[in-house]
């Protein structure tokens, strides 16, 4: 096991490296110009080309690129072109808002999904089967966007149950510690604000765990169908186990490796690709930091801001291989 | 061993997860959603502003300020929160550009026009403690102009650059010295006259700050931490999320400002941001759509506040392309335009026409030209006399993203191209990414395009120069048109000294354009806000940003 993690883990060294000569080029590549859009349609050509000179626009790529990988390695992800401020500082607290929404998306996803992805396989082609099935289908090709602004309209606007924007009430905000608002009010101790960032997290979560939540349950039915038809299940059942048991204790923990690949690809996907909701909800997370970073043309944030994602993804990746390796012992020796 | 342990809480995971849902899968959907039923009652956001609370007003808005530091900015949502925290030299009027004193009392011009001497008002202090006075201006303005002064930053100040001819030592440079004549007077000597010196010195971008502050911080830290003189203190900055300003309690405009907290809050997309207002969660809101502004009347929670209009949106030629280069072609196109149909259908009605290249609300405007009124048959003639009986083909390019001053460019300009098909042109769209776009139409590449133009300061020349002069070609003159006879005229009235003089100069340079047809000018749009019914005294600036020192709830 140590020696697997190990080769696994170094493995990430050129995957990482790779990604960032990917992330470098795709950037150059989109066309238009971080000079002229950081100054603005208002600008003089003058300025322009002073700017592109200061911020070593005119040098050729490969020395840019080194010049970064070497600011990477040490820790710096360089300064943004628009804001001027530094990107490690400036990117920890969208991080942190991203990943609390994600957490919270997969944590409603992987309880609703799975669970209804077993009671589906469980009681195979019953009405509940059907039902479940049926709101995977439309949970899956539900636009966020649609369903985003009518969870705001339904429940914050007609009911007014729930705050419709932000990650805190603004007119009572929460004080940032460690810019993860649930572990903040806690550790601060205010109940009522802790409430308060759970409310304001509820309804972005739904929208956007619903998508993860429908392939998931339809992964887990999949699965579970497959593993229940299997012998030792059938053993199982016919020295009389409850079947409760049986789901849960014996086919569940086989029928769990796909489903643990899809929660591993689908916690990635959600991190980096939370733009919409995030829009929606006017949540201040990375995914609409780096989407403004793109229309700004501010390559130091687009491509910091994508590798540190990738990075995510890649980690988590590995932790669901890990994972693997440790559910079934096969992995390893391939 | 380890592997039962983790089975087994995988296991109780699992079988908890499904106590919380109910152990029925079949809720799936509703069920987080019901939680918070019980609490309904305590749950709703505040609807009003506590009534022995600190008074807020939470405004919301689409994106976040770029920056703090007023001289390193030029996008309005920077300014809509400096506004608050700085002041200039000079103000502007509530709802329009005539100048009114601000940090400067009152104020005299040599009658050369190359001095200018301020009287500043005393007691002012800065937020952080330091005194206002007229070291404080000439250290402001050294900084701005002088490209070797330590606080002076690396990508210079836009700005001042554009109106005050440069920095320090270029050819073009207006100010000469700015000297401290005792503590509360300060005098400028200019280079050369410059006929809308006092009216630029009011832009929100030439606010003075505390220059203890800017020196101790740095350009950088100072860009987010800003010091002013301004009515609100600035608190904190949540990036992409909010910006938190406090009363300041010492400001030199007695008994204001009335709130003692004000929040911008960014909520990207318009409709979120209308429900946001709806259900009580922010008290202002701008960028409202057009088509919102019904159901904002029809609401009685809600009011419906208009901006005055300082922008211009309009159809551009490229005049060096063929066959644009011809007037009677452009003249045809023109004629083919159903301005208050494109109004009526794009901007909900809120905007009207427009004749010239700037708006009837700056100074200068000519009123007494009178439009080309929709005639596809006049169109048509005008095509055969330039050669064209059966028409052409064009590209025609469509802004990707919406503005004030253009709603929904690709359906305005699917409007027009049903219109010009009638007189057998036939335009092809095109759009692309919003920085490509802005990038493309500077090089000149398109053929005919739609864009458009917020004024930043209420003079004719920053619209009529900046659109149409030969000098802006590459720059902002995005038509390429060179026309010899408008180029003097502009120039003379940038030299003008008297108001007088530079209006009738204007008015001729909008007779030349309106007949040699460089763009038609399509709408000038009204920016719409929405509010709680109970905010008073909200005066919106046609700049597009103000101080909110009177904003009051009844």
């Amino acid at each position: 096991m140590l020696s697997y993690s190990i080769r696994r883990i170094l493995m990430l060294i050129p995957v990482l490296l790779g990604m960032s000569i990917v992330v470098f080029s795709i950037i150059r590549a989109i066309p238009g110009d971080p000079a002229l859009t950081i100054l603005g349609e208002k600008a003089s050509p003058k300025a322009i080309e002073d700017l592109r000179e200061a911020l070593g626009l005119n040098l050729p790529w490969y020395i840019q690129y080194f010049d970064y990988l070497k600011q990477i390695v040490t820790g710096n992800l360089g300064v943004s072109l628009h804001s001027g401020a530094s990107i490690t500082q400036e990117i920890g607290p969208y991080l942190a808002a991203t990943t609390e929404l994600t957490i919270v998306s997969m944590l409603f996803a992987v309880l609703i999904g799975v669970n209804a992805g077993i009671l589906s396989a469980w009681k195979q082609n019953s009405w509940f089967d059907y039902c479940a099935m049926l709101i995977a289908l439309i949970g899956v090709s539900m636009p966020i966007f649609w369903l985003g602004l009518m969870e705001q309209w339904f429940f914050a606007q007609e009911l007014k149950w729930l705050p419709s924007v932000g990650r805190d009430n603004s007119r009572n905000p929460v004080e940032a510690i460690t810019q993860f608002y649930i572990l903040d009010t806690i550790l601060a101790g205010q109940w009522d604000q802790l409430w308060e960032v759970i409310k304001h997290l509820i309804l972005p979560g739904i929208a956007l765990g619903t998508i993860p939540m429908a392939i998931i349950a339809r992964i887990t039915r999949s699965s579970m169908l497959e593993v229940m038809r299997a012998d030792y299940v059938r053993t199982a059942r016919a020295k009389g186990l409850a079947q409760f048991w049986v789901v849960y204790k014996h086919a569940l923990k086989n029928a769990m490796i796909p489903v643990l690949t899809v929660i591993g690809l689908q916690t990635g996907l959600l991190l980096g690709g939370a733009v919409l909701t995030e829009t929606i909800f006017g949540w201040p997370g990375v995914g609409r930091y780096i989407y403004t970073a793109i229309g700004n043309r501010d390559y130091p944030v687009i491509q910091s801001g994508i590798l540190v994602i990738a990075t995510i993804f890649v980690l988590i990746n590995l932790l669901v291989d890990l994972l693997y390796a440790y559910i079934d012992p096969r992995i390893k020796y391939r | 061993m380890k592997k039962r342990v983790f089975s087994a809480a995988m296991t109780s995971l699992l079988a908890l997860s499904m106590l919380l849902a109910g152990c029925g899968g079949s809720q799936t959907a509703q069920k987080p959603a019901e939680q918070p039923k019980t609490e309904a009652p305590a749950t709703t956001p505040a609807a009003e502003p506590a009534k022995n609370g600190p008074k807020q007003l939470i405004i919301g808005r689409g994106g976040d300020s770029v920056g703090l530091d007023p001289i390193q900015q030029t996008d309005g949502e920077s300014f809509k929160v400096t506004e608050n925290v700085f002041d200039t030299l000079v103000g502007y009027e509530e709802e329009s550009t005539a100048v009114v004193p601000s940090l400067a009392e009152k104020w005299e011009i040599a009658p050369d026009g190359l001095t200018y001497t301020f009287h500043l008002r005393s007691g002012v202090k800065f937020h952080d403690g330091t005194e206002f006075n007229a070291e404080a201006v000439k250290w402001n303005f050294e900084r701005w102009m002088d490209k070797s002064h330590p606080q002076h930053n690396k990508e210079g100040f836009e700005y001042y650059n554009d109106m005050f001819g440069g920095y320090k030592g270029d050819k073009d440079h207006v100010i000469k010295s700015v000297d401290v004549v005792d503590p509360l007077t300060v005098k400028f000597t200019l280079n050369r006259p410059l006929a809308p010196f006092i009216q630029n010195l009011g832009m929100s971008c030439f606010a003075i700050a505390s220059p203890k502050a800017v020196q101790e911080m740095g350009p950088e830290k100072f860009n987010e931490h800003p010091v002013g003189t301004g009515p609100f203190k600035f608190v904190e900055w949540k990036r992409n999320d909010t910006i938190t300003l406090e009363k300041n309690p010492d400001y030199w405009n007695a008994g204001y400002p009335k709130m003692d907290k004000l929040v911008f809050k960014v909520i990207p997309e318009n409709t979120a941001r209308l429900t946001a207002l709806t259900s009580g969660e922010i008290d202002l809101m701008d960028g409202l759509n057009p088509d919102d502004a019904q159901a904002v009347k029809d609401n009685p929670d809600l009011q419906l506040i208009l901006r005055p209009s300082m922008n211009l949106g309009f159809l551009g030629f490229n005049v060096e392309k063929k066959p644009l280069d011809n007037p009677k072609v452009r003249e045809a196109i023109a004629y083919a335009v159903n301005k208050p149909a494109i109004i009526e259908a794009f901007f909900a009605g809120l905007g009207q026409p427009a004749v010239n290249p700037m708006p009837p609300s700056i100074w200068g405007h000519n009123g007494n030209i009178k439009d080309r009124e929709y005639n596809l048959d006049k169109a048509k003639q005008l095509l055969t006399e330039a050669g064209f009986p059966n028409g052409f083909k064009i590209k025609f390019w469509a802004m990707p993203v919406a503005r004030p001053y253009m709603p929904d460019g690709v359906k305005i300009a699917e409007a027009i191209q049903q219109d010009l098909k009638k007189i057998g042109v036939e335009a092809e769209i095109v759009t692309m990414e919003w920085a490509t776009y802005l990038e493309k139409t500077k090089a000149g590449e398109q053929e005919m395009f739609l864009l458009g133009w917020t004024g930043d300061n209420g003079d004719p020349d920053n619209f009529l120069a900046t659109l149409l002069d030969k000098n802006n070609i590459g720059g902002n003159n995005r038509t390429r048109w060179a026309n010899e006879e408008a180029h003097k005229l502009l120039m003379q009235a940038q030299s003008a000294t008297t108001k007088e003089e530079r209006e009738k100069l204007y008015l001729q340079v909008q007779e030349i354009i309106f007949k040699d047809v460089p763009m038609v000018p399509l709408a000038h749009s009204t920016p719409a806000l929405a509010a709680k019914a109970n905010l008073v005294d909200y005066k919106p600036h046609p700049k597009g940003s103000e101080s909110l020192e009177k904003v009051d709830f009844k």
